[in-house]
């Protein structure tokens, strides 16, 4: 038998039909569905008199548009009409028509999606993950197949449980050596968006593999597999190990007793063959990397933090220097500048990249005893869901926090994208723990800077970037 | 969905690389429960002086004269041409919905971002990939000669120069040709199948039990 890769096996014990031109019919096994990419699915299902073809695969929860404060409001604590409307909206699709399991705003295991299906075991090794939303990768942490779809998509697996794809080619990032004290898997990621492009990656399924990734606990992988999208594939994804079987032992939605018994074996299967072929090969030495700071509008604009701006003048290509300086407008920098001079107004430790108990637990540790700098206007931390809000409490990193002077809030997408009422103003710069650097991603005008949780943390206590390697 | 077959269009000239879809369509647009009526937010950052928000009249907004789109010969373009990895990013369907409701069947660009070109084809918005260079060429024509039109012809896989003195060729999937030449919408091709769906899923209900339920 030919060797296979993880993503080969998974494709495989997946393909439900094969058109004759070689687009596949591909059975989903788990569904996750959210208030913004869903309304225009029911409403098409409704249309079109179609029915959910199995409820059981879907997990729902409200997290893009919830308001991260004063949750004794209820709903009417939702400001903005439409952003109401799509809560609600959730509400009345998920009674009408079904679920797994659906955690409502307000819920105590409320949270980003991504947050909650691995934590409630929703995810587990060897599924077909799905979700109208980019960052659905970040499940590939379990040896899924996991990628993000359109709402027509959404509204095709609804109605027939599967999605119509083309397989990717593979590729491998292979990661070996022991990251730095202070380098963090975000920072992995950023590094090797640095090095492939925002385009690297388009056209192929990633697999993570190497004494790093293996040395990662389940959050890291997840924050890793996370970034997969800002490479441009669509997904990524890391092999069973014991690591996996531990962090879902227990989970609500885990198998249990003989049936987690016939689960593991199955798991312990799904991990590329030695021998298996991958179209690209791209490597990355862990003790070359440092902690990484976005200094641009494309997560592929990425710099040591020791290091400096980019100048336009330098680059030869006249696309790419455009780009640059189009960023650093944007950006408001002038080139050449220290990234450790950079001063910040914001300070942001969230979203489905870095919002896990352990992203909080680093950045705590950072910021213990210190307090946030006063030129800054807000510095948040927003859980990624009830349960990691709460496991934070009993650990007392609330207290950390607020001590600190950070805000401690409810739950949800917050500040990743701005949908609710957490926003930058024009010109403010933020020091953020998400994904996408987007011009006006975090509000218009805003200007973000992506790094990790430790990164984020160091900055909200300095007013301006530093290197926490230097940390004490 | 609306058929495709073969449209002769304005086309209008994006000089930017990797216009990601929050450029396209921002995200405070993206709450609406509907799926139509985007067109008039589609690049909404670019095109007009203020913030945009959902139910604002844009009539009354103060417009950026310099937006290539906001100048009045190309007005009724229904060709977006652009630059590398268009629509790159957030997987947001609203992207195609914004161009497609502003009057656009066709984006020609070297590379798309992945999401965003397979959305377009389900929506029958056709994203037409050509090489840098002739891409690069149609940007000098469109520059050179005002009311600068294109041939699209989805059969035979071409665009053309209105004169047909330039024909260049483009690949598509043939199954999303098929469809987009029929106006057949996913689901009811899919259901076609249902059998085997069905077949399938007791399979895997046997051996993966764990996964049902
Ligand atoms: S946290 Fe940000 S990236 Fe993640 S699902 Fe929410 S909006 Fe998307």
């Amino acid at each position: 038998m030919t060797p296979k890769t993880l993503y080969d096996k998974l494709w495989d014990s997946h393909v439900v039909h094969v058109e004759d031109d070689g687009t596949a019919l591909l059975y989903i096994d788990r569904h996750l569905v959210h208030e913004v990419t869903s309304p225009q699915a029911y409403e098409g299902l409704r249309l079109a008199g179609r029915k959910v073809w199995r409820t059981d695969s879907i997990v729902a929860t409200a997290d893009h548009n919830t308001p991260t404060t004063d949750w004794h409001r209820g709903v009417e604590g939702i400001e903005d009409a439409t952003s109401r409307l799509q809560v609600t909206t959730l509400d009345d699709n998920i009674r009408a028509h079904g679920a797994k399991a659906y955690f409502p705003f307000l819920h105590e295991r409320q949270g980003i999606v991504h947050v909650i299906g691995p934590e409630s075991g929703a995810t587990l090794p060897g599924m077909t993950v799905v979700c109208g939303d980019s960052h659905t990768s970040t499940h590939g942490a379990f040896a899924c197949m996991a990628f993000g779809i359109g709402t027509s998509e959404v509204e095709h697996v609804l109605a027939t449980q599967c999605l119509l794809a083309r397989k990717s080619r593979n590729m491998l990032v292979q990661v070996d050596g022991k990251l730095r004290r202070g380098v963090t898997a975000k920072d992995v990621a950023l590094a090797l968006i640095g090095k492939i492009g925002t385009a690297g990656g388009t056209g192929y399924a990633i697999e993570y593999a190497g004494s790093t990734i293996r040395a990662l606990s389940m959050e890291g992988r997840m924050t890793i597999c996370n970034m997969t999208i800002e490479a441009g594939a669509r997904c990524g994804m890391v092999a069973v190990d014991d690591v996996t079987i531990n962090y879902l032992k227990g989970r609500p939605f885990a198998p249990q007793g003989e049936s987690w018994d016939r689960a593991v074996a199955h798991w312990r299967t799904l991990v590329s063959d030695p021998q298996a072929k991958f179209d690209r090969v791209v490597t990355l030495d862990a003790q070359e990397i440092t902690p990484q700071v976005t200094w641009g509008t494309s997560p592929e604009m990425v710099v040591s933090v020791d290091g400096r701006v980019p100048d336009p003048d330098r680059e030869k290509d006249a696309i790419r220097r455009e780009g640059i300086a189009r960023a650093l407008h944007y950006m408001g920098l002038e080139p050449n500048a220290a990234i450790t001079g950079i001063h910040l107004d914001k300070v942001f430790i969230g979203s489905c990249t870095n919002s896990r108990i352990e992203d909080l637990r680093a950045a705590a540790a950072i910021v213990k005893g210190r307090h946030v700098a006063r030129t800054l206007k807000v510095a948040m931390v927003v859980p990624g869901s009830g349960l990691v809000k709460r496991q934070a409490e009993r650990e007392g990193l609330d207290r950390i926090f607020t001590d600190a002077g950070f805000e401690w809030r409810e739950p949800g997408c917050s500040m990743c994208l701005a949908m609710n009422a957490d926003r930058l103003e024009p010109g403010e710069r933020c020091a953020a723990t998400s994904n996408r650097n987007f011009e006006g991603r975090q509000g218009a005008g805003g200007r973000t800077h992506l790094v990790s949780p430790e990164m984020a943390a160091a900055a909200a206590i300095a007013g301006h970037f530093v290197d926490v390697r230097e940390w004490r | 969905m609306e058929k495709f077959t073969v449209l002769t269009g304005l086309v209008v000239p994006l000089d930017r690389a990797n216009v990601d879809t929050d450029a396209i369509i921002p995200k405070q647009f993206l709450k609406s429960i509907k799926r139509s009526g985007f067109g008039p937010n589609l690049f909404d950052a670019w095109r007009y002086h203020d913030v945009g928000q959902p139910g604002t009249d844009h009539a009354k907004r103060p417009v950026n004269r310099d937006f290539v789109l906001n100048h009045p010969q190309y007005k009724g373009a229904e060709i977006l041409l652009a630059r590398a990895n268009f629509g790159c990013g957030s997987s947001r369907e609203h992207a195609p919905w914004a161009l497609l409701d502003h009057g656009f069947r066709v984006v020609i660009a070297p590379s798309f971002g992945e999401i965003f070109q397979s959305n377009s084809l389900k929506n029958g918005l056709l994203p037409v990939v050509l090489t840098e260079r002739e891409v690069d060429a149609l940007f000098y024509d469109v520059a050179s000669f005002p009311g600068f039109r294109l041939v699209i012809d989805l059969e035979r896989q071409t665009v053309a120069t209105t004169d047909g003195a330039k024909v260049m060729s483009f690949e598509i999937d043939p199954f999303r040709k098929y469809c987009l030449l029929n106006g057949l919408d996913d689901i009811g091709l899919t259901l076609r199948h249902a059998d085997k769906i069905r077949e399938f899923e007791e399979k895997r209900r046997a051996q993966h039990p764990w996964l049902f339920g």
